[in-house]
């Protein structure tokens, strides 16, 4: 049974690309088959963080206009067979996504997949409430920090609103995700808890990632972070996150600051 | 000196809305006339006391025959507060003003139709409060002016609630809220933690800043004291 995901934030540069990307991939490398769809018309990066990008012909865009069919614009990932990415157009912008279109796009992704991840692009317009249209579930991806947060209230206000399941009456699967969470500045109070942010969304948490550069080097790589360096931190929150979806009960384990020695008698003089 | 005093203070205008009868005379009025007797008969001082509107979409008249019309209400003990439903040009110095916007008696209203908050509030058209049980997200609004909110979640930062009455939050209040917005200066507000950008009770308000930082982040009521908003902790 197909099951249509979406990973939204309301706010721009919180991890939302990065984290399609790097669960596509934990869910593909766990043997499903996962089409991601980059639904950000006009700033496309997905391609670019699966590194795919001189391999697009066709996009979402030509597909909904009949330009091409869909088998044509999908682009297989070349280190796992059953990963797919559907890109966005970067010559258009979100008013050349429509509603019709939309639908027979996901309609027609559900034959093919087991599951359809659409990243949706920042901000509360079209683009966005195209992308979770159809969601069976969301990913709200949000930083440890208050405009993110309250941004992401707006979004799971929408998704409450909005979608087709919430029109039928039914409730869309909601999900957060916690990313470039930094337990120091956490612990200083530079930064939201985690009890804070859960307590503000009341939205169960699907996993905390931490803060850390391998993001940006597997980013700068072209590779999902999952794939890049499968023992690094941030890729096993990842393919926690990503086991959780499917249903598996594993603890949630908050990020602790590893300080040395030193800081602890400094931290503890200070104090 | 009185002088003095006047160019101190604002004038400040308020709007304010209130239930009415509307009737609706039909055509021909003699005969509309004799069954609001035969009626006026049974229920002696229905009308009495009560602002009414006059409806006239029914009926053709021109001025002298709304006049003559009121008269005759007037004779009756009905008062005619507005007439509605007629040209504005029918309208003439000694006629009751023509009234515009009319509602029936409405429900819920939200902002962002089909909020899930809203929908699932009871529309019953009785029922003086509403009923809110899912947490208010950002950006979302809810609007009852007929009488009391209670949600049982949470506010959220940029959500808000205006009512006509009180509003009860049994989570944390994040957002906005407008109690007695339709002019109830008895109205209050409570909540159970409170975090709130705004509180208003019939256009006085608060905004964070003057809130008392020993009260947030705890169980709180907010009312009016002649013009001073009032907040107090609640235990």
């Amino acid at each position: 049974m197909a099951h249509v995901l979406v990973v939204t934030s309301g706010k721009g540069g919180v991890g939302k690309t990065t984290s399609t990307a790097a669960l596509g991939a934990a869910l593909a490398h766990d043997g499903e088959k996962v089409v991601v769809v980059d639904f950000d018309v006009g700033l496309r990066n997905l391609d670019l963080v699966l590194g795919a990008e001189r391999r697009v012909v066709f996009d979402l865009i030509s597909v909904i206009n009949g330009v091409a069919k869909l088998p044509q614009a999908l682009i297989r990932d070349k280190r796992l067979e059953n990963l797919f990415l559907l890109p966005a157009s970067q010559t258009r912008d979100k008013d050349a996504l429509t509603e019709e279109g939309v639908a027979s796009v996901i309609s027609e992704l559900r034959q093919k997949f087991d599951w359809i991840i659409c990243d949706s692009p920042a901000g509360i317009e079209r683009g966005a409430t195209l992308a979770m249209r159809h969601a069976d579930s969301a990913i709200i991806v949000t930083n440890p920090e208050v405009s993110s947060v309250r941004d992401s209230d707006r979004i799971i206000g929408l998704l409450d609103s909005k979608t087709l399941k919430a029109e039928r009456g039914e409730r869309v699967d909601k999900h957060l995700l916690i990313t470039r969470y930094h337990a120091g500045r956490a612990a200083r109070g530079e930064m939201l808890s985690i009890e804070d942010v859960l307590e503000i969304l009341l939205t169960p948490l699907l996993g905390i990632i931490p803060e850390s550069e391998e993001v940006l080097r597997a980013s700068n790589v072209g590779s999902p972070v999952t794939l890049n360096n499968a023992s690094s931190a941030p890729a096993r929150a990842y393919f926690d996150a990503a086991r959780r979806l499917k249903g598996a009960e594993i603890p949630m384990l908050i990020p602790i600051e590893s300080r040395g020695i030193f800081n602890k008698l400094f931290g503890r003089k200070a104090a | 000196m009185s002088s003095l005093v006047l160019q101190r203070q604002s004038l400040r205008f308020r709007a304010r809305s209130y239930m009415a009868f509307a009737i609706t005379p039909r055509a021909p009025i003699v005969d509309w006339l004799a069954d609001l007797d035969a009626n006026l008969e049974r229920s002696r001082g229905f009308f009495a006391g009560h602002p009414v509107v006059l409806d006239l979409s029914g009926v053709h008249l021109r001025a002298p025959g709304i006049a003559h019309l009121v008269e005759a209400l007037e004779e009756r003990n009905i008062r005619v507060l507005g007439i509605e439903g007629v040209d504005p040009a029918a309208g003439e110095a000694g006629l009751p003003p023509i009234l515009r916007g009319g509602r029936g008696t409405p429900g819920t209203e939200s902002t962002e139709s089909g909020t899930a908050a809203a929908k699932a509030a009871p529309r019953k058209q009785s029922s003086p409060s509403l009923l809110v049980e899912d947490p208010v997200r950002s950006g979302q609004s809810v609007v009852f002016i007929e009488g009391d909110v209670t949600v049982l979640g949470s506010v959220g930062s940029g959500a808000e609630i205006v009512a006509g009455g009180s509003i009860h939050v049994y989570g944390t209040l994040r957002g906005r809220a407008m109690a007695g917005a339709n002019g109830n200066a008895r109205a209050r507000i409570f909540c159970h933690r409170v975090e709130a950008e705004l509180l208003a009770i019939d256009s006085y308000y608060k905004t964070a800043e003057d809130i008392e930082e020993s009260l947030r982040r705890g169980p709180a009521q907010a009312w009016l004291e002649g013009s001073t908003l009032k907040i107090s902790a609640l235990n």
